[in-house]
């Protein structure tokens, strides 16, 4: 059996260890231990995660391969630390039925790079109307526990809380995308003092708010759990808050663009800003880093959204709305919460695994930094100074909004089940 | 305001009135038997018109012609660009085609500015009108006009009280004049209905009122903005006839205006709604006023961003113009 | 606006003072009045800047000599001139035609110094759309040679041969403060003059 021996690694930020992978299985946590014939890694200065888990990320396979594959977003999940991610539902076809599901879990298991856990659809073709086949999804062989229709809000009331009651059967969960859609019809970017500027229709946060709200109630109605996506207002925060201090069963993801960009940035008109949602302001990007810290939003999902050069090399109205964030999320989370010192290394691993890992039911992953436990980790250089060059990104699409900007931290290490996925700094 | 023109924010104060100067002089040419000067023989200016407006659309064509130069017009309608030909494809065949200036007028906000800030083209553009966004040659004239009948030629509009009426919401004049007509002095009043005016209006550099009858009495000009008849329809107000009673100009109202004071219309105008046949065709409208003095300022504009071998507004300049050498 | 009013550098040699001036604008005035026999349809059309005050100053002569009222105007040449993409634009400068316009009257274009020549052409072509003169004449305060076009000044205060490397400026008191017409050097690294290209 193959064997790799880290050595020296501050593990979850803490005592300086070293880490002992035999096989697929941590075997040994400790000081000054030997391996003879082990594959040594120096680590020094380094910090060990348990593998990132996504909760929210877009492979685009089937249907949209011009932006991304199941291959090169794996790739680039794991160039970014992760070990699993969560492919979202609006694929072409899209993702509501166990035939599809199937084919992205395998897809993913082909891959290699990463664990690929499908998402499925909560209702047919992402319309809103008629639930998909959610029991099937959840008996296929990629176990669907995630379900949403991701993109596009599931808005009818009734319909949600049919999701949400028929879930409960195999311990599933609705991830909810909270948005309005009459009050955000056309909308470009934030409602507020920009959008107002700019003459761009203003996406109001009560659209998402107002969502959210129904959600978390319809939720403790029903007595099932309800998770909302990529979070992003002082307003949400606040619900899923009292929601919680409620002893609701919800949980909620912020994307690492939401903890660090604002609206402001739209004043260039340049569309690699544009997503959905919106960027919006100082004051929410600080009540995000808060929540995050406390604990009320429970973990950082990328909602990486690959797209080709064309739909963002246009005029802002016309292009796709989306940011790349697979390769750069552990970076802007040092930077927007650790350098900042919002949340220690433990916390990042909480956040950025444990609890994506438990909210998607997701064996394997997620899990401590221990003997016995599989050896799904990250090893990473914190006092790395770099500048975001997507040229040099393994995802297929470039649309990141962090081109020349110095983001810390750089990923030195992946390994899936005790492989190395990324090795200094190299995918293998 | 480098090579473009984009915004009304880009203007200095010195800059707004070196185009108004300069359209002064521009306008004398209408009054010429040959109105015509050769200035910018050789030059070639494209009006992309992503959406129907024929008036922005000839004024500036006048304009460019009056001046000589090559006017190419590039339609959206029965062109490559409604077979989903996009802006930076468009934006490369004009500029292979050796544009010197592209007047864009655009549904989309922001793509002017997309278009002046892309590597796609060298050509000097000019905002002829974006989305909700900005119009500033509008917001040009207007201040043209003002100047004329209010303050003066070779001035600013200080103290001039000037009240904005209608959709601000979706209004790319009012956002261009409320920067343009502050930069010149004046003070600047936005009324609509609370739905037709957008959020963060407060942050604006200008004031707001619900009441229309409450601010006429202390305006030297009203500018009537157009309001489309399908903004019913998404409920911004109930019926046409309870928005024209409670925000349109009609003689009663404009008896309430003080004896100098002027009524605008940057047209086209929906009579009965916004604005009664009675004010429309008053002598204080300058509705007419406004589109022959568009001729002169776009003159002006082309002038200052065409006329030399580098733009004259927003540089920094020093007038060695008039020096013995230049005999 | 930026102020462009003259002031004598350090090297500059004046070549004609107030009275000078005065003297050689009364005597243009009466060469008009002979040549135009009497002067009734003289229009003049001062060249911005310095010109337009010249005219005016021999149109008051003008009206002394002859006791009538003389037309008296400007013409902005800015839009007609051949070096226009050599430079930003310029801000334009007022053209103001006296109300009976100048169709068939005798034009005189008015400038203070006469050099390469193309100011003067410009302002031939600036006329050829305004309207169409009986015929036009030039009178210039100070004619320094170095024409670059076959046009040539029909009354001339001075005639001052000059150097590429020189400068001449004038100084008038509507404008500068004072009178007085100044030669002096082209100051170093300011660029000689090769040929019309550099008409700056």
């Amino acid at each position: 059996m193959s064997e790799i021996l880290i050595r020296g690694a501050k593990v979850l930020g803490g005592a300086v260890q070293d880490v002992l992978i035999s096989g697929e299985t941590v075997t040994a946590v400790g000081a000054a231990l030997e391996a003879p014939g082990a594959t040594v890694v120096e680590a020094a200065g380094h910090i060990l995660l348990p593998g990132l888990v996504d909760l929210h990320t877009h492979l685009r396979e089937p249907g949209r391969e011009d932006s991304e594959t199941v291959l090169t977003g794996t790739r680039a999940a794991a160039a970014g630390g992760y070990t699993a991610v969560h492919a979202m539902a609006n694929t072409f076809p899209v993702a509501d039925t166990a035939g599809v599901v199937e084919q992205v879990w395998r897809l993913g298991k082909e891959s290699g790079y990463c664990d690929v856990q499908p998402v499925g659809a909560v209702t047919v073709g992402l319309e809103g109307k008629q639930l998909a086949e959610l029991g099937a999804m959840a008996d296929s062989a990629a176990q669907v526990r995630v379900f949403s229709d991701d993109g596009k809000c599931v808005d009818d009331a009734v319909i949600m809380r049919r999701a949400l009651e028929y879930v409960k059967a195999f311990d599933g969960v609705v991830a909810q995308h909270a948005q309005e859609p009459r009050l955000t019809e056309g909308a470009q970017m934030n409602e507020g003092t920009v959008s107002g500027e700019l003459g761009l229709t203003g996406w109001p946060a009560v659209a998402e708010e107002s969502v959210i709200a129904r959600d978390v109630l319809l939720a403790a109605h029903v007595g099932s759990r309800v998770h909302i996506c990529h979070l992003s207002t002082a307003g949400s925060v606040e619900i899923v808050r009292w929601a919680k201090s409620k002893g609701w069963d919800v949980t909620a993801e912020v994307t690492p663009h939401h903890l660090l960009l604002t609206d402001e940035l739209v004043r260039s008109y340049n569309p690699v800003y544009k997503v959905n949602p919106p960027l919006r302001t100082e004051a929410d990007v600080v009540a995000l880093r808060e929540a995050l810290a406390d604990g009320t939003i429970d973990c950082v999902a990328t909602d990486h959204a690959p797209h080709p050069h064309e739909d963002k090399d246009c005029e802002w109205a016309a292009a796709a709305m989306g940011m790349v964030g697979l390769e750069t999320a552990l970076s802007v989370v040092q930077h927007t919460m650790v350098d900042t010192g919002l949340l220690d290394w433990a916390g990042v691993a909480d956040r950025m695994s444990a609890r994506p890992a438990a909210i998607g039911r997701l064996a394997g992953h997620g899990r401590p930094v221990a003997p016995g436990e599989p050896a799904n980790l990250v090893l990473l250089d914190p006092a790395y100074r770099g500048v975001v060059n997507p040229a040099g990104f393994a995802s297929r699409s470039r649309n990141t909004p962090y081109e020349g900007r110095e983001l810390p931290g750089r990923v030195v290490a992946t390994f899936l089940r005790g492989r190395a996925t990324v090795m200094d700094g190299k995918l293998t | 305001m480098k090579r473009h023109l984009i915004s009304a924010a880009d203007l200095t104060r010195d800059d707004a009135l070196l185009i108004l100067d300069t359209a002064e002089e521009m306008a004398r040419v209408a009054d010429r038997p040959i109105k015509k000067l050769p200035t910018l023989r050789g030059r070639t200016v494209v009006n992309l018109f992503f959406e129907d407006s024929t008036r922005t659309r000839i004024s500036f064509e006048a304009a460019a012609k009056r001046l000589s130069a090559d006017v190419i017009n590039f339609s959206a309608k029965g062109s490559s660009v409604s077979k989903g030909e996009s802006l930076k494809d468009t934006a490369l065949t004009l500029e292979a085609m050796g544009a010197d200036a592209v007047v864009i007028r655009h549904h989309s906000s922001g793509a002017p500015h997309r278009l002046a800030t892309s590597d796609w083209i060298n050509a000097s553009v000019v905002n002829a009108g974006d989305g909700t966004h900005e119009h500033p040659t509008q917001a040009l004239l207007d201040a043209f006009t003002m100047r004329r009948r209010l303050s003066g030629v070779g001035r600013g509009l200080e103290g001039r009280r000037v009240t904005v009426v209608g959709d601000i919401l979706h209004s790319r004049v009012a956002r261009s004049n409320v920067l343009l007509l502050t930069t010149l002095g004046a003070r600047v009043t936005l009324v609509a209905p609370p739905t037709l005016l957008p959020i963060g209006v407060e942050t604006w550099p200008c004031e707001v009122s619900y009441d229309l009858d409450a601010v006429l009495a202390k305006s030297d000009a009203v500018m009537m903005l157009r309001v489309q008849r399908e903004r019913m329809n998404a409920a911004y107000f109930p019926t046409e006839r309870e928005y024209a009673r409670r925000y349109g100009l009609d003689g009663l109202r404009m008896a309430a205006l003080p004896e100098h004071a002027i009524v605008m219309h940057p047209g086209p105008m929906n009579r009965g709604m916004e604005i009664t046949a009675e004010v429309a065709d008053s002598p204080r409208c300058t509705a007419v006023e406004q589109v022959a003095n568009g001729v002169s300022t776009r003159m002006a504009v082309l002038y200052l961003l065409l006329g030399g071998s580098e733009p004259a507004i927003g540089t920094d300049r020093s007038d060695s113009a008039r020096t013995e050498e230049s005999k | 606006m930026v102020d462009d009013r003259m002031t004598a550098g350090p090297q500059d040699r004046p070549v004609l003072e107030a009275p000078d001036i005065a003297r050689v604008l009364t005597r243009i005035a009466h060469e008009i009045v002979e040549r135009a026999k009497g002067a009734d349809d003289v229009v003049l059309l001062g060249v911005p800047t310095r010109g337009v005050f010249l005219a005016r100053r021999l149109a008051g002569k003008l009206a002394e000599i002859t006791g009538r009222e003389a037309a008296v105007g400007s013409l902005d040449t800015t839009m007609y001139r051949d070096d226009l993409r050599l430079h930003p634009p310029r801000a334009l400068a007022t053209t103001d035609i006296p109300g009976d316009g100048i169709d068939g009257r005798l034009v005189v274009l008015v400038d203070d110094v006469l050099f390469s020549g193309r100011t003067i052409r410009a302002a031939l072509d600036a006329l050829n759309d305004i309207g169409r003169p009986r015929a036009v004449q030039l009178a210039v305060l100070v004619d320094r040679g170095h024409r670059e076009l076959p046009i040539r000044a029909d009354y001339v205060g001075k005639n001052l041969p000059t150097s590429q490397r020189e400068t001449v400026r004038v100084l008038l008191a509507e404008h500068d403060g004072r009178d007085s017409v100044l030669l002096g050097q082209r100051e170093p690294g300011a660029g000689a003059r090769t040929g019309a290209a550099a008409d700056e």
